[in-house]
């Protein structure tokens, strides 16, 4: 097959194994590896607010500042933004199919995603750093 | 782009409308759906620990919205959508090793996946009420 006039990909092309969007399987590899991470991550999650429930703020703020509780809650922001991200990605993809639309779509993603992210992360840190 | 008008009158191969909802199918449509849904739900917890980080007198006013009946019935709505949502995807991971896709399997992980999310949102509140 390598070598035929039929075959238009470069050896080179080949083993990369990136394709024409030059991203291979890049998506999906996190799609799936952020979903692992976040079945231990989100009942970390589901656990920490259920215990928090009717908390006072000094005893929330106390909590979160433990600095176990505070890296996992990091990890937990992380992972759920990254998987959130792609995610809506994909629903954006699926369904715009006007360039402009979807090109506008897909940055507002980013901004919210990185809004989010950091938004929460800074709170956690801030918590953890002691108010 | 240029003959927009040829193409937009080509009929449709069968669509979404017209097939009968199989439960694996519904299972799937939830599973975007909620995936969309905590996509947007990631501005309530963001905004619950930037309170937290905030003052006690703003940590207080947001809890005070989360403990309203419109607050609990969106973290309720929440609650559901984040366990459905992860049985949903630990469904796929499963699929992902090449068990569970015979369709019997399939349908009887879809009836599955939405009656435990249900039972699980349930005793998880139910803790919640209990710590409290």
């Amino acid at each position: 097959m390598s070598g035929s006039i039929n075959e238009l990909r470069t050896p080179l092309s080949k083993v990369r194994g990136l394709g024409s969007a030059k991203e291979g399987t890049d998506h999906f590899w996190r799609q799936r590896l952020t979903a692992i991470a976040n079945v231990p991550l989100i009942l970390f999650f589901l656990w920490t607010v259920i215990s928090l429930n009717g908390a006072s703020h000094k005893d929330v703020v106390a909590h979160l500042s433990s600095p176990i509780v505070a890296i996992v809650m990091l990890l937990v922001i992380i992972s759920g933004i990254v998987h959130m991200k792609l995610g809506m990605q994909t629903i954006i993809e699926d369904y715009v199919h006007s360039d402009r639309t979807k090109i506008a779509l897909l940055i507002l993603n980013i901004f919210f995603a990185f809004t989010m992210g950091l938004g929460a992360c800074f709170a956690i840190l801030k918590l953890a750093f002691g108010g | 782009m240029a003959n927009l008008n040829a193409s937009s009158n080509r009929p449709l191969s069968p669509h979404l409308s017209i097939y009968k909802p199989i439960p694996t199918m519904v299972m799937s449509i939830i599973h975007r759906i909620t995936g969309a849904a905590l996509y947007f739900g990631t501005i309530l917890v963001a905004w619950w620990l930037i309170s937290a980080a905030s003052s006690e007198a703003y940590f207080e006013w947001v809890n005070g919205f989360f403990g309203s009946f419109i607050g609990r019935l969106i973290l309720f709505g929440y609650t559901w959508a984040l366990v459905h949502h992860m049985l949903g995807g630990i469904r796929h991971l499963v699929w992902d090793t090449g068990r569970g896709l015979e369709k019997e399997t399939a349908t009887k992980l879809a009836y599955a996946t939405i009656s435990a999310s249900i039972v699980i949102t349930v005793i998880l509140w139910v803790i919640g009420y209990a710590v409290n």
